[in-house]
């Protein structure tokens, strides 16, 4: 097999002075990406630095009503954690949407935020891709395109979507990721982790080299506010999203008074819709508003040959989830 | 034969699986889990390329690579021999090239190197290390391609009557709509595997096959050796669906090179290559003209179909054969052509031929009614079958009006308004649609040998398989229902060519061919107990054996019981031993299963959701030999064709012919939460002794068939869409789809 360096980290210091500030340096959690990814060849790590032993597997409320979630912590775990249900439940439903029970069980918060395309292009380990091999073309844009594939932050360097729905959630819900490296502590808001592809599309996050996340702090829950996650696939379980939205609002009788929207599937980032949710807020919560708050959303859209049908899908996400929300008792109310 | 053979015993009860404990406890071995001393380990370097040739090999690297023993290629391979194929002579592959033959590559994801080290990691790292120079030509990535480029040939299973275009024009009714279904890759659970060992002369390989005597045969004819110096094990099959019936490449390879090296090898075949080098529902594109008279009776059909096939082998994809003679109709054409694509070789998919066909005539039938408007179960009524038109014969046994009928009671087809889109609850459109299903009753020979034990055991052998379909519970169904003796006495062994020659397991043929041999081997083994207990030293020596009965295990006359255990004992005998060759199907009468599938589809239009909400099917298939295994089968063959309708296609960049969606995560099938809540299914369980004495002819295939014509006519009836290009993706629903020209 490739050879590569494994060590096993006791705290976050001695992880990212092992791992150092090569590009050719990993660090390994559930290792549902990483250890996939190793395997057919992708990823080429020559030194794995296992952070599984670290004290991050923690969920805590932070005084000033925010929750911080350590790095470790899996992905079931979160789903199942009584705050997260209750207080932030968009992102409780958007974890069990995701992948399967047994990845859910290996799978870690930061290694999902850290989570790679599924772009087949970028797996096969042959076709032209700028994101594996910078400068050689992106053979997606002008092949089969239909279900990894974005309409929204493209460029012509890169079309691949971000997998992730948990992502999604916490664009919603407003976060930052904290990160230790080679310079000490810093956070990164979580909208501007994640970068789009332009013209380096190999560069996929906001993470200096070496840098390790520590934990995701969620904002604290909008008050009064409902949440959920809508997610738009072929087939019912174990299949990312073509079309999602992570919605949170609050209404005053039927008037919209706060909205949170972001989308997965149609975008090369967890997609936050800043523009729609103007178009909600203080707005009636009727379908005509959120028809049109779903057509500002995918405004700007970029069809390719097989995936056109995402500007629509993209729409009902947001219009269906939206219906749904705002006719529902408030569960923590009733 | 009488209907003697169905006593009070197992047969046509609903026994467990006798091996199940086994698989859920990880007891039963599977191919790659044999580990023969001194193993070496296989890893193929697959072609990046469609179509071109292999122009250099560096090889350098992987040579240093740690713990690698062997490299093969087209320069460096054992001259072998082609097997030449023949079904006839059960030496059958479907893809006759041999790996490594020469620099030549037909098509993405074919074997260009093996590599063998000492473990399966240092194969796998030393097989990326191995460098590859092609000449690339461009692919023939697709069935329009492939038409395009140099147009069709015909292929087998053609069938003429009447004049089918002469009474098209000027018919009352007609239509003229053209079908097409995308490759669907079989995707068994297990891979594909060998592990291959030589001792002088002689190979056994464990191999996950769905037919050990064919592959035993033909690694003979390729490796020039006589049939009993080869020995195929496969006891237990993680699945095969038709990917397994006949070898591929990857057994050719770990064989040659485990005979090279001097040690045995495994080769498991890769996911990715799965989708390349072992078969796959080819591609089809199928045209239908129907025609009725007034009264909607047809008076004239054609079915032409093309499919894609490999530029190494003509595989017929016989999308007319269910044609020929579902429907009377005295004016017909069926016809199938194939067109050379840059793909590996296709092969049998559950219901071969009658799976895309059914999808295409059953939908035509459904716009024909519609087009007349007759209700399409009126329509069929109408127009069904009474005897085999194409044969010119008579069906043994055809309850297909019984099976619609009690179906569409079942399901409340009454209850359907057959206005587009007029069902609705919550935010669904309700959508009802039905089809025929159909598939040809098989019935090949067969070798079985039973011992009755002096332990109080029966030992059963046959080299034919179990795939994980039932077929060890129902031959110790069958020995128990003639011994008396308990499904537990019964040890059944399989898979293995030292036993008597079994079938292939394909074809839905597996219980009519084996079910016979070992009734008939058992009866051998009685008579021969029979024989011992009138001897000379028996306890019945003065009895005509004709006159003794056996029953529960005891040997009766005149009011005497000897246990048969101490007949043998008392003569210190090990067992009684009976073996038989049973023969094929006779050709006096049409042998057909029947049924009909009654679906209900709920198509969301706020989210573009399409989901089968409820299924009835009743399915005639001869008797019932165990009904949990057979409700199983059909339930199983439901959901694989509901995949069929809205989930499955391997999509292939039409630029170079690569598969891109060659994994699990992005080759959708169905998985648990797309169950319908509601799946009923009835079997009819009417004997068909013209068939042969247990009166069943198989239920592997025909639950497959008709299932996406179903789900498509129901989609119709929600949505007024007529999606005749499977499968049935939302897209194909949805209004307001921006039109991006492909590139």
């Amino acid at each position: 097999m490739r050879e590569f360096d494994y060590a096993r980290a006791d705290s976050p210091r001695q992880a990212v002075s092992t791992h150092g500030e090569s590009e050719q340096a990993a660090y390994l959690a559930g290792g549902t990406t990483l250890l996939d990814l190793v395997k057919i060849d992708i990823m080429r790590p020559d030194q794995v630095v296992d952070i599984n032993r670290l004290d991050l597997n923690e969920i805590e409320t932070l005084d000033d009503g925010r929750t911080r979630i350590g790095a470790l912590v899996t992905n079931t775990a979160l789903a199942r954690h009584d705050r997260i249900k209750n207080e932030y439940a968009v992102l409780s439903e958007a974890l069990l949407s995701g992948a399967t029970t047994q990845l859910r069980n290996k799978a870690t918060t930061a290694g999902n935020v850290m989570q790679r395309v599924r772009c087949p292009y970028f797996r096969d380990g042959v076709s032209s891709c700028n994101k594996r091999e910078p400068g050689s073309g992106c053979a997606a844009i002008e092949g089969h395109n239909r279900s990894v594939h974005a309409v929204l932050g493209t460029s012509e360097h890169c079309i691949a979507t971000h997998p992730s729905d948990m992502c999604v959630a916490m664009a919603a819900i407003g976060a930052t990721v904290a990160v230790e490296g080679p310079d000490g502590q810093r956070e990164i808001d979580f909208l501007d982790f994640h970068l789009l592809p332009g013209d380096a599309p190999e560069r996929e996050h906001a993470l200096k080299p070496g840098e390790l996340i520590t934990h995701v702090t969620l904002d604290a829950p909008l008050e009064n506010s409902r949440s959920r996650y809508l997610k738009l696939r072929d087939r019912a379980s174990y299949q990312f999203a073509l079309a999602s939205s992570a919605v949170i609002v609050t209404l005053d009788g039927d008037t919209i008074t706060e909205a949170r929207v972001a989308l997965g599937g149609v975008g090369t980032k967890p997609w936050r819709a800043h523009e729609a949710e103007a178009a909600l807020k203080g707005q009636k919560a009727t379908e005509a508003t959120f028809q049109k708050a779903a057509e500002i959303a995918m405004q700007g859209a970029t069809p390719y040959a097989h995936n056109a049908f995402k500007i629509p899908l993209g729409q009902q996400a947001i219009v269906r989830n939206l219906t749904t929300l705002t006719a529902q008792e408030d569960r923590r109310t009733s | 034969m009488s209907d003697s053979i169905i006593g009070a015993g197992p047969i046509g009860s609903g026994p467990r699986r006798i091996d199940g404990q086994r698989k859920v406890t990880g007891a039963a071995p599977y191919a790659a889990d044999h580990h023969p001393d001194n193993m070496a380990y296989g890893y193929g370097v697959f072609s990046t390329i469609a179509r071109g040739t292999v122009t250099g090999l560096d090889l350098d690297a992987a040579r240093q690579s740690p713990g690698v023993i062997d490299i093969f290629h087209h320069d460096h391979f054992p001259e072998l021999h082609r097997s030449p194929a023949s079904f006839a002579q059960g030496n059958k592959v479907e893809e006759t090239r041999l790996p490594f033959e020469d620099n030549h590559i037909y098509y993405e994801g074919q074997f260009v190197a093996l590599v063998v080290a000492d473990t399966f990691e240092n194969a796998r790292a030393a097989a990326r290390k191995v460098s590859v120079s092609y000449k690339s030509s461009d692919a023939i990535a697709n069935l329009d391609q492939g038409v395009k480029a140099h147009g069709t040939t015909s292929g087998s299973g053609n069938h003429e009557r009447g004049d089918a275009a002469g009474n098209f024009d000027g018919a009352a009714h007609s239509i003229d709509v053209t079908y097409t279904t995308p490759v669907e890759t079989h995707n068994p659970m297990e891979m594909h595997a060998s592990v291959a060992s030589w001792e002088g002369d002689r190979l056994t390989i464990f191999e996950s096959s769905q037919g050990v005597v064919v592959q035993r045969n033909a690694l003979a004819k390729i490796f020039g050796l006589p049939p009993s110096h080869v020995r195929v094990e496969s006891p237990f099959i993680g699945s095969g669906f038709g990917s397994k019936l006949w070898m591929w490449p990857h057994a050719v390879a770990a064989s040659a090179a485990a005979r090279e090296i001097g040690r045995p090898v495994q080769l498991v075949v890769p996911r990715p290559q799965m989708f390349t080098t072992t078969g796959h529902r080819p591609e089809t594109r199928q045209r239908l003209r129907l025609a009725t008279d007034e009264s909607g009776r047809l008076v004239s059909l054609r079915h032409e179909s093309i499919n894609t096939t490999s530029f190494t082998d003509q595989y017929v994809e016989t999308c007319g054969s269910v044609t020929k003679s579902l429907y009377s109709c005295p004016n017909l054409l069926v016809s199938h052509e194939t067109t050379q694509v840059n793909r590996g070789t296709p092969t049998s998919m559950r219901a071969p031929g009658a799976a895309p066909g059914l999808f295409a005539l059953e939908s035509a039938i459904d716009e024909m009614a519609h087009e007349i408007g007759v209700d399409p179960l009126e329509f069929r009524m109408n127009n069904y079958a009474d005897r085999d038109e194409s044969l010119d014969l008579d069906f043994s046994s055809n309850h297909i009006r019984e099976a619609t009928e009690k179906a569409a009671e079942k399901f409340g087809w009454q209850d359907r308004n057959p206005e587009v889109g007029s069902m609705r609850e919550g935010h669904e459109i309700i959508g009802y649609g039905m089809a025929a299903c159909n598939w040809e009753a098989l019935k090949r020979e067969c070798e079985a040998r039973v011992s009755l034990r002096a332990d109080g055991t029966a030992f059963v052998t046959c080299a034919t398989q179990d795939i994980g379909t039932g077929t060890y519970t129902i031959i110790a169904q069958t020995v128990s229902e003639l011994t008396g003796l308990p499904l537990e006495k019964v040890t059944v062994r399989l898979g293995d060519t030292s036993y008597p020659a079994g079938p292939v397991s394909g074809g839905s043929w597996a219980t009519a061919t084996t079910l016979p041999a070992i009734a008939a081997a058992t009866r051998e083994a009685i008579k021969e107990l029979k024989g011992y207990a009138t001897s000379e030293k028996g306890d019945f020596k003065d009895v005509d054996s004709d006159s003794l009965t056996f029953e529960n295990g005891q040997l009766t006359h005149d009011g005497q019981r000897v246990d048969y255990v101490d007949v043998l004992k008392g003569q210190r005998l090990a067992s009684a031993d009976g073996h038989a060759h049973t023969k094929g199907a006779d050709d006096k009468y049409s042998y057909r299963s029947f049924g009909a599938h009654f679906v209900e589809v709920r198509w969301d239009p706020g989210i573009s959701n399409l989901r089968v909400a409820r299924v009835v099917s009743a399915i005639d298939v001869g008797r019932v030999i165990n009904s949990m295994t057979a409700r199983n089968q059909v339930e199983g063959a439901i959901v694989m064709g509901l995949g069929m309708a809205h989930f499955e296609a391997t999509e292939y960049d039409a630029r170079n012919g690569r598969p891109v969606n060659n994994n699990y995560a992005e080759y959708v099938v169905p998985v648990h939460a797309d169950q319908p809540p509601e799946v009923e299914v009835i079997l009819l369980d009417y004997p068909d002794l013209a068939f042969n004495e247990f009166g069943a002819r198989g239920i592997g295939e025909i639950g497959i068939t008709g299932m996406a014509a179903a789900v498509a006519n129901a989609v119709h009836h929600a949505t007024g869409k007529r999606i005749r290009d499977l499968p049935i993706f939302k897209e194909k629903l949805m209004e307001n789809v921006p039109d991006v020209p492909s590139a």
